[in-house]
């Protein structure tokens, strides 16, 4: 029964919209077809198709509930904590099928990490917080393995510097910038494919903001980044692609260059203009 | 348009207003605060003021020759044969002959009344304890009975009308006490026994060592096994089950169970446990069952708000990191969580440790002279002691009720400040 009211509200949605721009790549290292998600009753995101390309920034962009952070928590599976939440469609990490029964989360998140809103270290010396990652997945053998994953992930994340000498000091005690930082460390220290991150720079001055682009694109060297942001200005400067999502669909998605200069659709226009949003 | 002074007028007549109920409002307050201070202030002199008697004890010295021909002992004497000699008789000759002008019948029963009626048995100890002590003379710091001691403690030389005397004692035995007064014998001392010995039927022998151990068994038990169902029930509550009507309806169930007058819990541990399980009666163990329903409750709701009040964030911090559900709960949300929980917990053994009631349906409340050693072994409660002697008939359990009712509060402060010494412990900031 649920499953045709579903197949109904899909098939309105499909005749309602159609995703402008280039959505599709070649090889892509994350692929989303025809999802929907749904609160309950209420639908949140309609038929989006996506793909994520190897190494790439994209970033995904929209008004206030237009269901991107929605998206973005679909794409490691972090709405399973929802109960009311249901996603169905295709998501596909390289050949995985990511919403599969036989998928176990922990392995998905172990390659699909993830990096909040607001700074969450866990309430742990600065050490644990990075060294917890690859004791629960059990990635080194000894204590020389982890003191140097623990010191490669601060530094590759600009932190190792600010703060060696107290490695020990609790985590929250860091500032907010710093502490994004870390949480951005914590993520990378059990080697993910793919880091998604949720308006990470949100409850950051724009010092920090800076600092922590700059790691995003250093980090899009090594990993696929998929990332949701308020600020157009962010979008344009650290991502390869921009998704425009407006109430739960996919309006346009293209290089970011092409969406900022030249968008297509009039609702992605009127948003990076500012009439709308 | 409104003219600008009337509306200015207007303003300042409702914040004057507003002001008003300001400062009536803080005075209400601290009146109330007052109030439950002087409450506070009240029980405590009233309880101080009647207990503290009970911490000391009169002694009278007396000379006691362990004369080998009157005993019918000599230091070679068998364990045995000291056991069968008649220290009683022993006893009530030496008082005799070293009070020569005591001569009726009824005086020197008086005169035997002043010493408590455990006396033969002390000296009898004293010989077991060492045989060489036979025929030669010791000095023996005896225990005075319950009413001289509370004559003494109370209105001797204090020349009190009639009916403010208290202290069960005749003119003879006041006689009596002014001459051990002048020959010095008498003395005061810091009350041991009070803390060595369990219930008695004379005052001057009883003590509370035997409820405080059967308090300190019972609490154990209670703790064992709350504390750890208490979290494992609050955990699945709010991290694992599903949340539906099942869930709701158990909710709802608990709440209601922290609510339950809790004779009703002794009343059930009767049923249960004493006929259905056929465990002994006024045991510890027993005891400790049905403070264990009784707490449960308490420390599941205060344990499911510590765990409420963890942040989500670190939940999903762990979550995103690839940790499973039990990792995130067992490595962040317990650790986080556990200040409240222990707060709760030591809140509910405290409600556990003042707990009379559900305690006198399963047998707790029996006279028990012999200190508890194990969870098996018959034992009563601080609580049920004061009950049990606040009770009695004879003046000295007065003051014996009272002193109890402090070391039973003194358990309680320490307690709760352990809670809140732990909570600052513990306590992290996120």
């Amino acid at each position: 029964m649920n499953t045709a009211i579903n197949n109904t509200m899909s098939e309105i949605a499909k005749e309602t919209y159609q995703t402008v721009g280039k959505p599709l790549l070649d090889s892509p290292k994350m692929s989303i077809k025809n999802t929907n998600v749904f609160y309950g009753a209420k639908q949140a995101i309609f038929d989006v198709n996506l793909d994520v390309g190897h190494n790439q920034v994209i970033s995904m962009i929209g008004p206030s509930g237009c269901g991107k952070s929605t998206f973005l928590r679909c794409l490691n599976r972090m709405n399973d904590t929802i109960d009311i939440c249901r996603v169905d469609g295709q998501l596909m990490l390289d050949d995985l099928n990511i919403y599969d029964k036989k998928v176990d989360v922990v392995e998905l998140r172990a390659r699909v990490g993830m990096v909040f809103q607001k700074p969450n270290p866990f309430p742990k010396s600065i050490y644990e917080n990075v060294a917890y990652g690859a004791r629960i997945h059990g990635l080194t053998d000894n204590k020389v393995e982890l003191d140097e994953l623990v010191e490669k992930s601060l530094q590759r994340c600009g932190l190792w510097k600010e703060v060696k000498d107290r490695l020990d000091e609790p985590a929250t005690g860091l500032s907010g910038g710093q502490q994004q930082r870390l949480c951005i460390a914590r993520a990378i220290a059990v080697n993910p494919e793919v880091i998604l991150m949720d308006e990470p720079c949100s409850a950051l001055d724009p010092i920090a903001t800076a600092t922590v682009e700059e790691l995003i694109h250093e980090l899009s060297e090594n990993f696929t980044i998929c990332i949701v942001t308020h600020s157009m200005q962010q979008a344009a400067r650290v991502s390869q692609r921009t998704a425009y999502f407006h109430l739960g669909k996919l309006i346009e998605v293209n290089d970011t260059s092409t969406v900022f200069t030249n968008p297509e659709h009039k609702l992605t226009e009127e948003y990076i203009t500012g009439r709308i949003g | 348009m409104i003219d600008q002074e009337i509306v200015a007028q207007k303003r300042a007549a409702q914040l004057a207003k507003r002001h008003r109920a300001e400062s009536r409002f803080k005075w209400f307050g601290r009146l109330s605060i007052g109030f439950g201070l002087l409450c506070v202030l009240f029980l405590f002199t009233d309880i101080i003021s009647k207990g503290i008697g009970a911490f000391t004890q009169t002694y009278i010295n007396i000379e006691i020759p362990f004369d080998e021909e009157k005993l019918g002992l000599t230091p070679q004497s068998t364990e045995a044969e000291i056991k069968a000699a008649s220290f009683g008789s022993f006893f009530k000759k030496t008082l005799r002959e070293q009070n020569p002008e005591v001569t009726g019948r009824k005086d020197k029963r008086s005169l035997y009344a002043l010493f408590t009626s455990d006396a033969p048995l002390i000296l009898r100890d004293m010989v077991l304890a060492d045989p060489s002590i036979i025929g030669t003379t010791q000095t023996v710091s005896m225990i005075a009975d319950d009413d001289f001691d509370t004559y003494y403690k109370h209105s001797y030389g204090r020349d009190l009308p009639e009916d403010k005397v208290i202290g069960r004692i005749n003119d003879f035995q006041v006689s009596m006490l002014n001459k051990f007064v002048d020959a010095g014998v008498v003395e005061k001392r810091f009350n041991t026994i009070f803390f060595s010995n369990a219930d008695s039927r004379e005052p001057e022998l009883a003590g509370i060592k035997g409820a405080i151990m059967g308090s300190i068994l019972t609490l154990f038990v209670t703790l064992i096994l709350s504390f750890p169902i208490a979290v494992a029930t609050a955990i699945y509550l709010e991290e694992f089950a599903p949340k539906n009507k099942f869930t709701d309806f158990i909710e709802v169930n608990i709440n209601n169970l922290a609510a339950v007058p809790s004779v009703i819990f002794g009343l059930l541990g009767l049923a249960v446990f004493i006929n259905f399980f056929g465990m002994p009666r006024s045991v510890p163990l027993v005891g400790g069952f049905v403070l264990t329903l009784m707490t449960l409750p308490t420390i599941i709701i205060s344990s499911r708000a510590a765990i409420k009040a963890v942040p989500p964030s670190i939940r999903d911090a762990a979550l995103g990191m690839g940790a499973s559900k039990v990792q995130t709960v067992l490595h962040h949300v317990l650790p986080l969580a556990m200040p409240g929980m222990l707060t709760g917990t030591i809140i509910g053994m405290a409600q556990a440790l003042g707990e009379t009631a559900p305690l006198l349906m399963i047998g707790m409340v029996a006279f028990i002279v012999d200190t508890p050693a194990s969870i098996t072994d018959s034992a009563t409660v601080l609580p049920v002691q004061i009950f049990l002697w606040s009770d009695s008939p004879e003046r000295a359990f007065v003051e014996k009720t009272s002193a109890a009712i402090m070391v039973l509060l003194g358990f309680l402060i320490f307690m709760n400040s352990m809670a809140v010494w732990l909570r600052k412990r513990l306590e992290r900031r996120w």
